[in-house]
């Protein structure tokens, strides 16, 4: 492991090159993230695509799993947005799949989760607010700015109310954003924490280290079934709050 | 651990090549730019592969099967209302040759007994006239010998007087009597 012989929890959030790449001066090198970014897309592919290539009308099981997908993603976007919010079913279908086959491929030991990188998840929550803004100002244009003035409020507190509406959309990408990042580091950092303890204890902690080294153990498989339910959790809370704010864009005014 | 060792030489070479020790790797802003290069590429071609292909064919399958489902439905009670259609109108036969039946039968039934009342009235007059008849000969029988039996009384009355009185009485006072006896009794 690293060097020191302690375990590094960070280490496993490093990037390195597979195939190094630098034009105009930019790395833009393949490196173990863009692989693991490339495995959701042909994941996802297989699931998808191939799933459902044999066009059944009683589905196998990869079918299977691709119309649940399907029909998950779809009765979240129509239950949030209505029937027209299906307009951005594809967009929120590929963001639910992205993020949830990056927080469960993370969770292969010795993978790489993408998802735990800051710079990944600011990029979807301003993909998000992005095309809220666009479609929203081109489809309803100054109506649209209607989202932050609150109907039925006293005209002293109406400064108040549009600056505090305001701030919570501006907040909107950053919350977006840091929830995913945060969960998923935090939680592979707690994985490795855990099995750390039970690697040093041990192999540096004597007779008295086997004793304890179960409980450790334990809690490191507790909280590899949390961390499932939380890659899956992680990714439907995207999937909503982005079907939350694109209603917003669908239809402005409270 | 042989990857884990790659990986760690990675690391290393990575490090390296920056020339300094990597900070915490989220907060590195080295390799932000090659992350947003793969993540647009590699989600570009996701949107592309799912919008294009996979949403499209998996929404056909699905409306494909509900359509066949309801297809199938919709046959299902189209033949359920036949069948009832059906049902109904063998219950309407049925009790129409049911009806049919029980007019069939009255008609005979009548028929029959009209027959029988005919046959039985002929019959009836036929007796009659035979009573007639009969009654009309014991009639004549009764007066004729009702006759002699008057002729045969005057007679013995003439004789019973004759012995009595020894003077013989005429026919007509004797026969006036045995009418007036006869009318007695």
């Amino acid at each position: 492991m690293a060097a020191g012989g302690g375990i590094d929890p960070i280490h496993q959030f490093e990037i390195h090159p597979i195939v190094g790449l630098r034009p105009f001066g930019l790395d833009l090198s393949f490196t173990n993230s863009s692989l693991l970014m490339v495995l959701i897309v042909g994941v996802v592919s297989l699931v998808m695509i191939y799933g459902s290539s044999q066009r059944a009308v009683v589905p196998g099981r990869l079918q299977s799993l691709a119309e649940i997908a399907y029909e998950f993603v779809a009765s979240t976007v129509t239950g949030v947005m209505g029937k027209d919010g299906m307009r951005f079913f594809p967009f929120v279908f590929s963001l639910f799949m992205f993020v949830l086959t990056a927080n469960l491929l993370g969770m292969v030991p010795s993978s790489f989760t993408v998802t735990s990188h800051i710079i990944v998840t600011a990029a979807f929550a301003f993909l998000v607010i992005g095309v809220v803004l666009v479609y929203g100002i081109v489809k309803h244009g100054s109506h649209f700015f209607g989202l932050f003035v609150p109907s039925g409020v006293p005209g002293w507190l109406l400064p108040f109310m549009v600056l505090i509406e305001a701030v919570s959309f501006v907040s909107r990408p950053i919350s977006l954003s840091l929830r995913l990042f945060g969960n998923m580091l935090a939680g592979h950092i707690a994985l490795k924490v855990f099995g750390g303890f039970v690697v040093a204890l041990t192999t540096g902690a004597g007779v008295l280290g086997y004793v304890i080294a179960p409980l450790p153990l334990l809690l490191a498989i507790a909280l590899t079934a949390l961390e499932f339910l939380v890659a899956f959790l992680q990714a439907y809370v995207f999937a909503i709050l982005t079907c939350v704010y694109l209603n917003d864009a669908l239809h402005p005014g409270h | 651990m042989a990857s884990a060792a790659l990986l760690a030489a990675g690391a290393a070479q990575a490090a390296a090549e920056h020339g300094a020790k990597a900070s915490f790797p989220p907060f590195d802003a080295r390799t932000f730019a090659g992350q947003l290069f793969w993540l647009a590429i590699s989600f570009g071609a996701l949107y592309w592969l799912m919008s294009k292909v996979a949403l499209p064919r998996v929404g056909a399958i699905l409306e494909e099967r509900a359509s066949t489902i309801s297809r199938d439905l919709d046959q299902a009670a189209e033949m359920q209302a036949k069948a009832e259609e059906t049902s109904q109108a063998y219950e309407k036969a049925l009790t129409e040759a049911r009806k049919n039946a029980q007019s069939i039968a009255q008609a005979s039934r009548d028929a029959g007994a009209k027959a029988s009342d005919e046959r039985r009235r002929s019959v009836e007059a036929e007796l009659t006239a035979k009573l007639d008849k009969a009654e009309a000969a014991i009639a004549s029988t009764k007066s004729k010998a009702m006759s002699n039996v008057r002729g045969l009384g005057s007679e013995v009355a003439v004789a019973i007087v004759t012995k009595l009185t020894g003077q013989a009485p005429s026919t007509a006072e004797a026969s006036d009597a045995v009418d007036q006896a006869l009318a007695q009794g």
